[in-house]
């Protein structure tokens, strides 16, 4: 089990979701993914997508300013 | 044990798609759902720019049909091959720029792809006869499913009843009698299949998924294509057309004009690729300029920029110009007056 970082900053939903989508294909049941965004529209559309693909969000935090979202999740099975 | 049949679902997060789900799921067929992005859905992009809409819920209805029908749901970037649909429509343009039947054509077909790459067996989509004057009439939604490529195996189960027998009818996956025969533009019907189902919520249909139905996002792209002499354009085109108010002070260049906060902040994503005005001696927009300018388009420039800002009533103010390198000019001018600004400007 491996922990990958993307880098969707600047990018709009749905562009982070279909980026985040792409990686997950990439990736092994376990893995870790850490998106980084700057959409708050992610805050919502990444869960929703984990939700119903079957994968877990393990946590979601947004800086002080609010300037940068971090979303981690782990890919299902 | 008998095979499980699958179809692929056209979602776009209205309530048609929704419907027409849960009408094959009730028939115990997996349904799994497509959304496409060709970079002019509104879904998502523009409530995330503008803070004056940060209030509004932030959901992107696509995803969030697909949870409530708990399917899942596959969001596929199909920007690049948009553009051949949009540039070269086969039959032509609606009352905008909207392509809609080489669109949904367009759509079936990648439709068409995804389920002979992923082992499903039809496709169905939300469509109605009678709803849309393009795509959604008798004669054109079988023009779709030719040129598609689909033919039989595209279903739409709000409206079969009105249609000719599909292959997912003919070989007895699905029962034609429990599907539906509404047409027209009346929501009546999907209104009580709705309340059938129990769904309460769900996105109100606007007819204006799409910012090429939008007269005044195609005259802006209208206006791009005229300016670069063909149709080309890239995604931050398509981007930039959503934001800020677009003016054309002369034939060689434009601006892009901030209108809120939101919008500024987005727009200094694209300032190491356009030279930008700003106010420095009192609060205003960021301006994007796209074009070639000379010394007397950066004073006006500097003069619309001044009169989009809080100083557009002093005699004078301080704005800088920023070349896409950095090099920064401050210089001070009068805001342009009202009676020197003509409204049509405005693309």
């Amino acid at each position: 089990m491996s922990t990958h970082t993307l880098d969707v900053k600047g990018q709009l939903c749905p562009i982070p979701v279909i980026r985040t989508q792409n990686q997950a294909k990439k990736l092994a049941p376990g893995d870790k993914l850490e998106v980084l965004c700057t959409d708050p529209g992610a805050i919502n559309d990444i869960p929703a997508w984990c939700r119903i693909n079957g994968h877990t969000v393990l946590s979601s935090e947004t800086s002080e300013d609010g300037n940068l979202i971090v979303i981690t999740l782990e890919i299902g099975s | 044990m008998s095979r499980q049949i699958k179809a692929a679902a056209l979602i776009s997060g209205g309530l048609d798609s929704m419907l027409a789900v849960r009408v094959i799921q009730e028939q115990g067929i997996h349904v799994e759902g497509i959304n496409f992005f060709t970079g002019f859905c509104v879904e998502g992009h523009t409530h995330a720019i503008r803070r004056q809409d940060q209030k509004k819920q932030k959901r992107n209805n696509a995803l969030w049909v697909a949870e409530q029908l708990g399917i899942k749901l596959h969001i596929i970037d199909v920007i690049e091959e948009y553009k051949d649909v949009l540039i070269n429509p086969k039959h032509g343009y609606g009352a905008n720029l909207n392509p809609c039947l080489d669109c949904k054509t367009f759509m079936v077909q990648k439709a068409l792809e995804w389920t002979r790459e992923n082992d499903f067996d039809f496709i169905i989509t939300g469509e109605v006869v009678g709803q849309r004057p393009m795509s959604q009439r008798k004669d054109t939604m079988p023009v779709v499913a030719r040129d598609s490529g689909a033919g039989g195996l595209l279903l739409r189960p709000l409206s079969a009843q009105n249609l000719p027998a599909t292959i997912p009818e003919q070989e007895g996956w699905i029962e034609r009698e429990r599907l539906h025969g509404f047409s027209g533009r009346s929501r009546k019907p999907q209104m009580a299949l709705a309340e059938q189902f129990g769904f309460t919520d769900y996105a109100q249909p606007a007819g204006g998924c799409c910012f090429l139905t939008d007269e005044s996002y195609s005259k802006k792209l209208v206006d791009l294509w005229r300016v670069r002499g063909n149709k080309e354009y890239e995604f931050d085109d398509v981007m930039l057309l959503k934001v800020g108010r677009h003016l054309r002070p002369r034939p060689h260049f434009k601006l892009i004009v901030g209108r809120e906060e939101g919008e500024n902040r987005f727009m200094e994503g694209y300032k190491k690729r356009f030279p930008y005005f700003y106010c420095k001696s009192h609060p205003g927009p960021l301006v994007l300029a796209d074009g070639e300018l000379d010394q007397d388009d950066i004073e006006l420039a500097g003069r619309i920029t001044a009169r989009f800002g809080k100083g557009r009533n002093a005699p004078e103010v301080v704005v800088h110009y920023v070349t896409p390198d950095g090099n920064e000019t401050p210089y001070t001018v009068a805001p342009l007056g009202s009676d020197e600004f003509p409204q049509d400007w405005y693309i």
